[in-house]
């Protein structure tokens, strides 16, 4: 049970940007058992998504770079021609995406989708309409028959998104990414998909890597949690871990952010700034400092070890910062330890 | 969908007479009438008003109007003062109509062929030389007036290499249906490539990046996810969802098809509905220049729906139940 299905190891992304290239993902180390979920957290471009891609193999071939070591169940992924790719995207990688409407082709029927993820990989499947009916039954589809038959627009977001899940499930993959599952869907439909990713990883023995920006998403569903902020993990530790024990003031003010912990009335607290882009990430400093006003420069611009620190078990940070300062608020309220 | 459809056409039973009342009224609008050039300048102008009155054009526009559209409503879409005198206005486009009908059908399926081709060609290679050769084609083609190319095409294919006849249709009504067709498509088809060749435009510009639009989207993205190769990720998702627009814009081709296309048959001599509209016109020919408008108007609005009904039969997210 402890076999680690997914090892990245100092995992870098450029994208070449008007001829320069331009680091999206800094020396980014993870790794996912089976059986486990890992949540990657993080706002929107802090390069959640990028390394999904990069584990797809997805990222257009001619103005990215992609750096470091990816293996799936030993087998490294980079450097990988798109053929070779072919043989583990859908295979042994099965991906959910965001938004299962535009995910989803328009004109294609639901039972041709998924029968085309078969396909593609064993032109000779046998008996692929039951094949396709059992999936759909797998997802919680209740009359896999029609809906076989139905068209992306006649389904609610909620089967669609299971349809996804059919899709990225059908040829029994050692890792399924899910890239910001439940974004796209109400509440109560948000539970029940997570509820149907917490099943697959019982029953299929599966990793799972989700991405999410959503706390509660994280705190229902994953074991360990990766906190990204401008293309570095920044605290990564087992869930119960990082929700008691928040070191980096960046998962402390995303805890805080988090409008579930805020009383009736009460005013929703914020993160001032944005995620700088691209060209202004300088990763030899703790960049998420520069958004905490009261700080002072040399301790905003000071470089910090490259390495996240080891402050228990199964528990990383990174910079120096969280040591010499208390982080209650990131407005106002902290000072000097 | 039968329901959908019918509901259509009796809508265009108001739509068609609006246009039938506009198109009488800017005939009328025109300065002169079919009397003004064909007569003896020194003609006693008591003559000149006899004829007028005996062709009913000294009364108002409206009753002149209501006498036309119920001889129209009765089949009867008068005689032809001027293009071919004395001969019933359903004669002479009955005449004109098969040759534009077949250089209409031979244009277009060249134009779609040319047009799709090249943006095929350049989706596939965004950016690169030949993308660019075929950005600067049609936009030059489409800058430049279509009667330039006409000009250049005939002086080369007909007088340098004279491969093609200069004038004429080929259709002799004494030979056979199948003997005319023949020697009409040699006839045919100057005229209709080089209408295809210089307007490839619009239907190029909007597939090229109807192309490039659908290769950035999500489903795009969860075929490749898949484990798809790229080219059939092309072939099978991204095709198909990049015509649709364009596979509903085809009903509107049927107005160029069978209403004809002035220059082209102008300049290439070519006697078909196009033409007959251009002769029509400087002869102020009132019931040649009416009935030609109204087949037009009647096929654009055909047109249109024949588009929507392609759409529903293609998309299924815009077909009735």
């Amino acid at each position: 049970m402890n076999e680690k299905i997914l090892d990245s190891k100092n995992v870098s992304v450029s994208f070449r940007i008007n001829g320069e290239l331009q680091t999206a993902l800094h020396k980014i180390s993870v790794s996912i058992k089976r059986g486990e979920v890992l949540a990657l957290v993080g706002e929107s471009g802090s390069g959640k998504s990028t390394l999904a891609m990069s584990i797809m193999g997805l990222h257009n071939a001619e103005q990215t770079e992609v750096t470091g070591s990816i293996t799936l169940d030993g087998h490294e992924l980079i450097g990988l021609t798109e053929r070779q790719f072919d043989q583990y995207r859908g295979v042994r990688v099965g991906m959910i995406f965001q938004d299962p409407l535009s995910s989803l082709n328009p004109l294609m029927k639901i039972g041709e989708q998924i029968s085309e993820a078969i396909v593609v990989h064993d032109k000779n499947a046998p008996n692929l309409k039951g094949h396709v009916q059992r999936l759909l039954t797998d997802v919680g589809i209740i009359n896999p028959k029609r809906v076989a038959q139905q068209y992306p627009h006649e389904l609610s977001g909620g089967m669609r998104q299971r349809v996804m899940i059919a899709i990225a499930l059908s040829n029994e993959p050692d890792l399924i990414i899910a890239d910001e599952p439940t974004t796209a869907l109400d509440a109560t439909i948000q539970a029940q998909i997570l509820d149907l990713i917490k099943e697959i990883q019982l029953k299929k023995n599966a990793g799972i890597l989700l991405i999410t920006h959503d706390l509660g998403v994280v705190a229902e569903t994953a074991d360990t949690v990766a906190v990204m902020y401008a293309g570095q993990i920044v605290e990564q530790a087992d869930v119960e871990e990082l929700f008691a024990n928040p070191k980096h003031p960046y998962t402390r003010s995303l805890l805080r952010a988090d409008p579930s912990n805020v009383s009736p009335g009460e005013e929703l607290y914020a993160i001032s700034g944005t995620v700088p882009a691209l060209k202004d990430m300088d990763h030899s400093k703790d960049l998420f400092l520069q958004r905490i006003p009261w700080l002072s420069d040399d301790v905003v611009n000071a470089t910090i070890d490259e390495e996240l620190e080891v402050v228990g078990d199964n528990h990383f940070v990174r910079g120096n910062a969280w040591k010499t300062f208390e982080f209650l608020d990131v407005t106002e309220k902290g000072h000097a330890k | 969908m039968w329901q959908t459809i019918l509901r259509r056409i009796l809508i265009m039973i108001p739509q068609i007479i609006l246009v039938s009342i506009l198109i009488f009224m800017l005939a009328q609008l025109m300065p002169g009438d079919p009397f003004y050039g064909n007569l003896n300048p020194n003609s006693d102008p008591a003559t000149i008003e006899r004829l007028r009155h005996a062709a009913g054009l000294d009364l108002p526009w409206y009753q002149q109007y209501f006498k036309w559209i119920g001889n129209v409503l009765h089949g009867d879409l008068g005689t032809s003062y001027v293009v071919n005198k004395g001969w019933t206005v359903t004669r002479i486009i009955g005449q004109r109509i098969w040759p534009t009908l077949s250089m209409g059908i031979i244009a277009t399926i060249l134009t779609y062929f040319l047009a799709i081709t090249q943006a095929l060609v350049s989706a596939r290679n965004e950016n690169k030389w030949i993308d660019r050769t075929f950005i600067v084609w049609n936009t030059m083609t489409s800058a430049v007036p279509s009667f330039v190319f006409y000009f250049i095409m005939m002086v080369l294919f007909v007088y340098i290499i004279p491969v093609f006849p200069s004038s004429g249709t080929g259709i002799d009504d004494t030979q056979s249906f199948f003997v005319n067709f023949f020697s009409n498509l040699r006839y045919a088809f100057l005229p209709a490539l080089t209408i295809a060749l210089f307007s490839t435009n619009s239907i190029y510009q909007y597939l090229r990046s109807n192309l490039l639009d659908q290769q950035a989207q999500d489903y795009v993205r969860t075929a490749r996810a898949k484990g798809v190769q790229i080219k059939d990720v092309f072939r099978k998702h991204i095709l198909r969802n990049a015509f649709l627009p364009i596979a509903s814009q085809i009903g509107y081709s049927i107005t160029g098809v069978l209403g004809g296309a002035m220059f082209a048959e102008t300049v290439f001599g070519y006697p078909g509905i196009g033409a007959l509209f251009v002769q029509a016109l400087s002869g102020r020919d009132y019931t040649v220049i009416t009935a030609v408008m109204l087949l037009q108007g009647i096929l654009a609005l055909l047109g249109g729906l024949l588009s929507d009904i392609i759409s529903a039969w293609v998309d299924p997210r815009i077909r009735v139940k």
